[in-house]
This record gives C-alpha cells, structure tokens and sequence, in this order.
C-alpha cells in the first residue's frame, strides 16, 4: 500500500472557554491518497471545518490545545513552526472558502491577488506572475482572463469569484485541495458549474480535493469517500455506495431524510429533531443519542466505537447490525 | 414507484378570486449620472412584465437564480418597492398606489419572512421586543397582553416560551429562522412572502423549518409567496411553481407537471442543476451545466432573453430557427391546464427523459 497523502491520528482540537472547554475536534483519525476525493458531512458545528483548518495549520496554537497527528507527506503539521507550515500552505495544500465575496481582497485586482500567491513562493518576476495569473483564470473558464485580471472582486459575480479564488488555489499545482462549502452561498446552477469545475481540474492536476459540505446531495456525485461527522467525531464512513445505500448511523438516515427530493411526493419531510448538541457539555454515552429516534439505554451509557462493517465501511452505534439492515431497508431507504 | 403513482401533492381548491393578482408587473431601477443635475442614463430592468395570481391557501414558489428579479417581485408586490408599472390586487382592492393609513392596514395582512437569519433581527432587541413589535405597532391586542401573546407566539413556532427576553445570538440559525417566522406571524396576516427562508440554513434544520411552514399553512390557512433558487425544495412546499429569468416569467405550472413535462430549456436546466444524493442515479443523469451567469438585466439579451445560454437553440442546428430565438421574443403559451411556458421550441419528451429520470430506483 503506498503511503498516505494525508494521515490524522486521533486529532484534538479543544478551545477553552471561559464557560468551559469547547471540543470542536475529539479523537479524528482518517487517511486520504493522493488524488482521491474526500466529502466530509456535517451540521454547522459538527467540527468539520475546524479539523481541516487545523490541517492548513491556522487554527491559533495560542488559544487552542491541538493534540494528536496530522501527517502530511510523512510530516507532522502540528508540529511545525509558521515559517514550516508557509512552505506547505500553497505550494502543498491550499484552501477555498465558503463565501467568495469575503475571501478576496476588495482593494486589490483579482490578477494581482493571484499573482501575488505565486510570487510568495517562486522566484519570478511580477511580470510572469501575472500572466500566470491570467492562464489559472482561463482554466477555470473565465471568459476574457486578460481583461478579467485587471478587475477588482466586485466587478465579478459569486460564481466567478468562487472560480477565481479556486485559480488561486491551484496556481502552485497543490497535492491538496481543500474546499470548504465551496457552493453553500451560491445558485444551484453555479453549483453545478463549480462542482463539475473541481472535478476537472482534479483530473487535470491530479489534486486530492476534501469537499467540506453539509448536503449529502452535493457529494453523492463528486467523491469516492463520504465521512460523516457529528459533534467534533466521525460517525460513518464508507464509500458513496455505502453511505447511500447502506448508511448504519441514525445521525446519516437523519440526513438523507432531511433532503427534499424531486423525484418524490412526499407531504413532510423527516428532520432530524432538536439542535446539535453544545460542544462544552457533550451529552453522556454516545453523542447523538438526544437526538436519535432509536435510542436505548445502552446509548446514554456507553459511548459507541467506531467499529467497521465491512471494507472501508464504519459506523459509530450499539444498534445491532441486523437491527440497522432491517430499519434501512423498512424505513430509510423506502422514504428517502 | 413511478411518479405517476407517487402520492399526489396536497391538492388545494382554488376557490373564487385570487388573494394576490399581480397584473404586467413592471420595475425599472433608474442608473443616474451627475449629483446635481441628474441625468437618466439607463435602468435595470429587474421585472419586465410579470402576471401571476395567487389563489387564498396556496402556495406558489418562485425560482430563479440570482438577479432574475424574483426578490424584487416581492418586494414590489408588498408595496416595499413602487411598480414602474402594472397594477397589484390584494384581496379584491388594488393597493398599488395605496398610501397613509390603508396602506398600513393591508400590511397586517402580508408579512415576509427573510433570507438570512443572522441579518434580519435586530442584536440589540430581545426576542420579545422583535416578536412583539408588529403587535404593539398595529396595537391589535392591549398592551398588557402582548407579552402573553408573544409566548404564544414563540410556541406555536416551536421555541420556548421562557426565552422571552434571550437576545438573537443566543439562538442557533434555525431557531432565529423561527423568530422570523414568529414575528411574520404575529399579525395573523392572510399571506406570507418567504424570500429565499432556507437556503442560509443545514440540511436538516431547513427540513425542519420547511415543516413548520407547512403547519401554519395548515392551521391558518395561510397562502404563501415562496423564493428560492433550489428547484428541489420550491417542488417540496409548492402547488404551483413559476419560474423566473431576467424579469419574466419563463414558464409557471404545478409542481409536479414542472418537473415532469418542463417544457422551457431553463427550467430543464435548473432541474438537471439540483444535486441528487444517490451517486448511481447522479452518474446516470445527463447534467446540462448552464455556461456564464445570468445577463445583465441593464441591456436584456434581444429575442428571447435565455437565448444567450440555450443549449436547446444550438442543437436546433436551423439558421432561420436560431434567428427567430435572437430577433422574436416568445410569448407564455399554454402547455396543457395551468401551464405555460415561454419557448418558441419546447423541449421534447426525449430531452425530458435524461433530464427527469426519477430517483425512484434506489428505493426498489
């Protein structure tokens, strides 16, 4: 087996508080090859964003406790010292954001934000920098890059901005895309655009892009892993095949549940009921149990391990495995 | 399981005159140049002519990407924008040049819910304050009742009452989402304008608040103007859905006659956009991605307005057919009851059947 892009080994994120200690990220562990396609799902404070942002290296050592390994390439991320980690961010793993409307500088040209990316790691002139600029931008199907670079950000729409803070993030050829709900803030229509964008490019430069989202529709298509995460913990992980037709989490068939789908009529959807828990007072025992239609004692007890089911397959829950079978076929997949 | 037999949509008796008639809608934003003397050198044209009736108890979607002119609409059909032109009717009385004391009178009865939870409540305000101030201003219930009638209020929609005085960030954004339907609803208005009421929420969360909805439509009878850009939740909460593009209606039908028998290139485009969460079904689907953005609606494209991204107008490969889509604007026509659609060359059922394959089968 060849070595992993990236390996986190039992990652801790805890913030303290002056209410307590926050663990937006306890106990992650995953592996990631080069070139393949990650979807991480999660709600708003499931830890997905925090994980990956300890993976860039910018979560604050100085206001966080961060334990644990984040092996990139054989190193240890956490470990390094800024001036380490500015020679990975970029070149090495680079970073797209939710809103594209604040990730750009609005002072300064869009070509000129992208240049400036390049001339912080390679040795060239500003001049060559910009036309590469102007070349990342005509990959990303920008019409007109040379007038286009010239711009400021608000001259773009959300979907061009999105696109050209991707031709940012690929201007150093990274082995590592992360894409943090690159489409939440925008139009389906230019979802379909960016998602299919990423998918090409990932082709292209051979990337391994983690999609951070927390619509199960929008990875079924794009990724060959989905784990899904709840309160700072991974509770299922699998291929797409696994997570869809076969999830075993309640917290999944929460999910798919939720989604409104075009092909049904239904008059109600199933939300999942209640808010996620606080992340200062974790709920005893398995962590969705609050929320989980399923529960039993046994789940305000014992908190589940991660065990797996088959393959690459996991879930986190003391249902039995033929409970699980027969509530998915009877109820979850017959409704979803 | 086929569409066909799938359960039918909430069937609602369309009875007597519509609640909300919007009759040749028209907004034009001027753009000005010069500070003293102002010169009007152009407009955007945000709604360009749009009819649409809403009947009492329904609930009509509108979608559309952004700029098409969909929030503008409601905006205009609640008196928050002056037409350009058109007439608007509220329950039988034409309110689009109402003013004073009528005007705030016809405001009980239309409230909007907005986009954005976090932007749409005040920080300084409690919940009490935000929930009670419709009542206080239009002093429907006596002072000393409106705190009972807020938490009132605050549990219908699912919140708890004892939160009376808790301050908007100490909620989550489905539950701020509830204060603002909680506050649309304090008036017992006869319609809500929801523009865009989930698409800033978690999947799960936007469920739940989408039931919620459904609820109070149920328990008052309430006829809603739903916004948003995501075809698959319009089709979940909508009887009848229009679709918009730069300022028009494209095409308007039932929910499910939209999604099976679209017979505008747009709408085909926007179903085809929306994300399916089964991978074997998505890798099977033809996906038109639409190329570019929505035009600007300052110079609209001649002809028909989409025909700048229309996939359908390439592959009609015909020069004289092409010519007709750059130089005549299509009118609605009737595709059957209650739809209508404006395209000089519908798509065809072969078309729809890539678009439009059921995400049925995993459930078999």
């Amino acid at each position: 087996m060849p070595e992993p892009l990236l390996e986190v080994k039992d990652l801790r994120v805890h913030f303290p508080t002056d209410d307590g200690i926050v663990k937006a990220v306890d106990g992650l562990s995953f592996t990631m090859a080069a070139g393949e396609t990650l979807g991480i799902v999660g709600e708003s404070g499931s830890g997905k964003s925090v994980s990956f942002l300890t993976v860039m290296g910018l979560i604050n050592k100085k206001s966080a406790i961060v334990e644990g390994q984040v092996l990139f390439q054989g190193q240890d991320l956490v470990q390094m010292s800024n001036d380490e980690l500015r020679e990975i961010r970029g070149p090495k793993i680079a970073m797209i954001f939710q809103d594209p409307m604040t990730s750009l500088h609005p002072f300064y040209k869009v070509g000129d934000q992208i240049a400036e990316m390049i001339l912080a790691h390679e040795d060239i002139s500003k001049k060559e920098a910009f036309v590469r600029s102007v070349e990342m931008l005509r990959r990303v199907n920008i019409p007109q890059p040379d007038e286009r670079a010239r711009q400021y950000p608000h001259e773009f729409s959300g979907g061009m901005r999105q696109r050209a803070m991707i031709a940012m993030a690929l201007s150093l050829n990274p082995d590592l895309l992360i894409a943090d709900e690159p489409t939440t803030a925008l139009d389906v229509t230019v979802q379909a655009q960016i998602l299919d964008l990423i998918d090409r490019l990932q082709s292209e430069f051979n990337t391994a892009v983690a999609l951070i989202t927390h619509d199960l529709g929008v990875v079924a298509e794009h990724c060959h892993h989905i784990q899904v995460m709840y309160a700072g913990k991974i509770v299922e992980e699998g291929t797409a095949e696994d997570i869809y037709y076969r999830p075993m989490m309640p917290y999944t068939w929460g999910l798919l549940r939720s989604l409104p789908r075009l092909g049904h009529d239904t008059d109600r959807l199933t939300p999942i009921s209640g808010a996620p828990p606080s992340l200062i007072f974790l709920p005893d025992g398995c962590s969705f149990s609050p929320r989980c239609p399923y529960v039993f004692d046994e789940c305000h007890a014992v908190e589940p391990e991660l065990l797996p089911i088959d393959g690459h397959h996991a879930a986190r829950c003391h249902l039995s495995l033929e409970d699980r079978e027969r509530i998915v076929a009877q109820e979850i997949l017959a409704t979803s | 399981m086929s569409v066909a037999e799938a359960t039918p949509m909430r069937e609602k008796p369309r009875s007597g005159e519509p609640l909300l008639r919007l009759q040749g809608i028209v907004k034009h934003f001027p753009i000005t140049r010069g500070i003293i003397f102002q010169k009007k050198v152009g407009a955007v044209h945000a709604v360009d002519g749009v009819d649409l009736d809403i009947y009492p108890g329904e609930t009509v979607g509108l979608v559309g990407e952004t700029g098409c002119g969909k929030s503008t609409l409601a905006r205009v059909a609640m008196r928050l924008h002056d037409a350009t032109d058109g007439t608007i009717w509220f329950d039988g009385r034409d309110i689009t040049r109402m003013k004073g004391e009528d005007l705030r009178v016809i405001r009980r009865d239309i409230q909007m819910i907005f986009q954005d939870p976090y932007a749409s409540l005040n920080p300084r305000k409690t919940v009490g304050t935000i929930v009670g101030a419709p009542l206080r201003l239009h002093k429907t219930v006596p002072k000393n009742q409106v705190k009972t009638e807020v938490q009132n209020l605050m549990e219908l929609v699912g919140l708890n009452p004892e939160h009376y005085n808790r301050y908007p960030h100490e909620f989550s954004g489905g539950q701020r989402q509830r204060i603002g339907v909680a506050r649309a609803l304090a008036l017992r208005p006869k319609m809500i304008v929801c523009d865009e009421p989930v698409s800033a929420l978690d999947v799960s969360i936007q469920a739940q608040i989408l039931n919620l909805l459904n609820d109070l439509q149920d328990e008052f009878n309430l006829t809603y103007l739903f916004i948003a850009h995501d075809l698959s939740v319009v089709k979940h909460i909508s009887d009848r859905v229009a679709v918009m593009y730069l300022g028009k209606i494209a095409e308007a039908a039932d929910g499910n006659e939209l999604y099976t028998q679209p017979k505008h290139p747009y709408t085909g485009a926007l179903l085809s956009a929306v994300p399916i969460a089964d991978p074997n079904l998505s890798k099977r689907k033809k996906r038109i991605i639409l190329e570019g953005d929505v035009p600007s609606p300052i110079n609209p494209p001649s002809g028909c307005r989409f025909h700048p991204r229309c996939y359908q107008m390439r592959s009609l490969g015909d020069p004289d057919k092409q010519e007709r889509c750059r130089t005549d604007e299509p009118q609605l026509v009737p595709h059957g009851p209650g739809h209508v659609a404006a395209c000089h060359f519908p798509l065809d059922a072969r078309i729809i059947e890539d678009l439009t394959e059921t995400d049925t089968g995993s459930s078999g």
